[in-house]
């Protein structure tokens, strides 16, 4: 199967982890800041399955973010190579269609868009990609029931709490029904009882889903709870 | 939600700044609409003063402005007996001032001209124009004047008995002072001399006939039709350039508030425009964006600038002082080059900012939570 077709197979009714190329593939990948003063990243390689859950595990500032948004397009890697559903991030055309229809993000601060509700946020995917209304409306609902927040549908965000603000980033990541899952700390912001709800619902959601997850975070027990760990420390990607 | 929902909830959040730049395009609008409507409206009386009852005008070749244009005498009576000509009537332009009143136009006339004998004679008739010290005064000028029948006014170092009150549907007549073509001619210091001569034809298929032989007859003068003449006058353009320049001014300062919101807006919305890209909105998209933000104000502007330059219009015909002077002439092709220029101005003020929204980087706009 080669790259068009690994892509062209995500929304049918095969299952993605059927795909035979990786959903995510990192190779020997460098990125410094600061003109090249600050290295962050030195030879990074990791592969992440489709369906597979991987957790980049490691203390801040060791580079688990700055791997995540070269995954996602949203910054050049100096060096290396990244492929994502078997497709290099090339162009800016290919790195927008890719977050448009393969990727979805979770943060840590959910990132929502002030003054719009609930059901606006999480259908700002689907505008970018441009699907149709009805289709979208069934979306939110299905994902709202999902993560508990329907009967929040029609608030604006800023009078959600910090939980459910999280639940609707989760929605909105998920809305173009992406083949992977990219989330930096996702629960970082939030207290350890909600953080544990969130992050079940995260990693039950991705599952259900059929989409990959890579999750950057601190913390080991959410570590361990993903299919395989990688260790992220002094700019290298190690299986612990 | 569509793309209109999420404009619309940009320009709501931050309804004060939106204000002020649906501000600056409405005064832009406004001031264009006023500015042009009352300029067109000047440039339509004073072609009107010209072409009653007549239809072909001769004046000097190759002047600026029919105030310094000279005209003989011996020319008029000459043109009177050409084939075709049924009258020609010359008329001498001059501005003279009066206490408190700096500015009034004269018409130096003969006592039969069609402009005195067409005219509404509110006080005295047209048999009492004539002699030297006598001024026929329209509606309005005896009103700010202040006289009546009669009365002495001072016009400069001379002062003239008010012989006649007349009522024209022309605003400059009716704030003008009609004199005896002689007496104008001595108070100018032009014996023999008009500005033009108005002539009206038997049939106006003569009119190249009549201007070619104006034109071998004289040849430092010129005969042109009213329509030729209207489109040709230096003045005029001079004038309808003025008005299209200011308001374009106007415009200018209103595209400035716009760009300065646009871009206030653009950087306080640095993270918002990059959670956008990550949400898969390409640049265009985000583009897109902005300069709708900006087109909608636009036409927000638009709409509350042509009110109040319509309300501004017709308070100024309103009061009494300018009736009939001021006659507001809003054309369809104004409003479209006023909301031309708004959304051009917009859209030139969006351009920055919409350029600068596309070269966000959204993992460096995302990198520090």
């Amino acid at each position: 199967m080669n790259d068009r077709s690994a892509l062209s197979s995500r929304g049918g009714t095969a299952p993605r982890s059927a795909l035979s190329v990786p959903a995510v593939e990192v190779t020997g990948v460098w990125k410094a800041f600061d003109s090249g003063r600050i290295s962050v990243l030195e030879g990074a390689d990791v592969t992440v399955a489709p369906g597979e859950m991987v957790a980049l595990w490691g203390p801040s500032g060791s580079g688990k973010s700055t791997l995540l948004h070269l995954v996602g397009g949203l910054d050049r890697a100096d060096r290396g190579e990244i492929r994502v559903l078997g497709q290099p991030l090339a162009s800016e055309a290919d790195r927008v269609r890719l977050r448009r229809r393969h990727l979805g993000f979770v943060f840590q601060l959910h990132n929502l868009i002030p003054d719009l509700t609930v059901a606006e946020n999480c259908a700002v995917p689907a505008l970018a990609a441009g699907r149709p209304a009805a289709e979208t409306r069934a979306r939110i609902d299905e994902l709202t029931e999902a993560v508990g927040i329907a009967h929040r549908r029609g608030h604006r965000v800023q009078d959600l709490s910090g939980g459910e603000r999280q639940r609707v980033a989760i929605c909105r990541a998920l809305m173009n029904k992406p083949d992977v899952i990219l989330a930096d700390e996702p629960t970082g912001s939030l207290d350890e009882e909600t953080a544990n709800k969130v992050f079940e619902l995260i990693r039950d959601l991705v599952r259900r889903e059929g989409a990959a997850l890579l999750v950057a975070t601190h913390e080991r027990r959410f570590a361990e709870a993903c299919d395989r760990i990688l260790r992220v420390a002094k700019g290298r990607v190690l299986p612990l | 939600m569509t793309f209109s929902a999420l404009i619309r909830v940009n320009l709501r959040r931050h309804w004060v700044r939106t204000g002020i730049g649906v501000a600056g395009i409405a005064f832009g609008c406004a001031a264009m609409l006023t500015i042009l409507s009352i300029v067109l409206g000047a440039i339509g009386m004073f072609e009107r003063i010209l072409d009653t009852d007549s239809q072909v005008l001769v004046f000097e070749r190759d002047v600026s402005d029919l105030f310094f244009s000279s005209v003989p005498g011996a020319a008029a009576v000459e043109i009177r007996t050409l084939p075709g000509v049924a009258a020609a009537n010359p008329v001498l332009f001059g501005i003279v001032s009066a206490p408190d009143h700096p500015i009034i136009t004269t018409f130096g006339v003969e006592h039969d001209n069609p402009r005195l004998t067409g005219a509404t004679w509110i006080a005295g008739s047209a048999a009492a124009f004539g002699p030297a010290d006598g001024a026929v005064l329209g509606e309005r000028a005896a009103a700010f004047l202040k006289v009546t029948l009669g009365d002495s006014i001072p016009l400069g170092h001379s002062s003239f008995r008010v012989a006649g009150i007349v009522r024209t549907a022309n605003g400059f007549e009716d704030g003008g002072v009609f004199l005896p073509l002689a007496a104008a001619q001595e108070f100018f210091h032009r014996e023999g001399l008009s500005s033009i001569i108005a002539v009206k034809l038997t049939d106006t298929a003569g009119a190249t006939t009549f201007k070619a032989e104006v034109a071998r007859r004289f040849p430092k003068l010129i005969a042109l039709e009213n329509r030729e003449f209207a489109q040709g006058y230096s003045q005029f353009r001079i004038l309808k350039l003025t008005g299209w320049a200011v308001g374009i001014c106007a415009f200018l300062l209103g595209g400035l508030g716009v760009a300065n919101t646009m871009l206030m807006s653009v950087f306080t919305r640095i993270r918002e425009i990059a959670v956008l890209r990550v949400c898969g909105f390409s640049k265009p998209q985000v583009a897109r964006i902005i300069v709708t933000e900006a087109l909608a104000m636009a036409v927000a502007g638009c709409a509350l600038g042509l009110a109040l330059g319509f309300g501004v219009l017709l308070a100024i015909q309103q009061v009494p002082q300018l009736h009939g002077y001021v006659q507001a002439v809003v054309s369809p092709l104004v409003l479209a080059g006023i909301v031309g220029t708004a959304l051009l101005t917009a859209l030139a003020g969006a351009l920055y900012p919409a350029l600068y929204a596309t070269r966000i980087e959204p993992a460096e706009a995302l990198r520090y939570e």
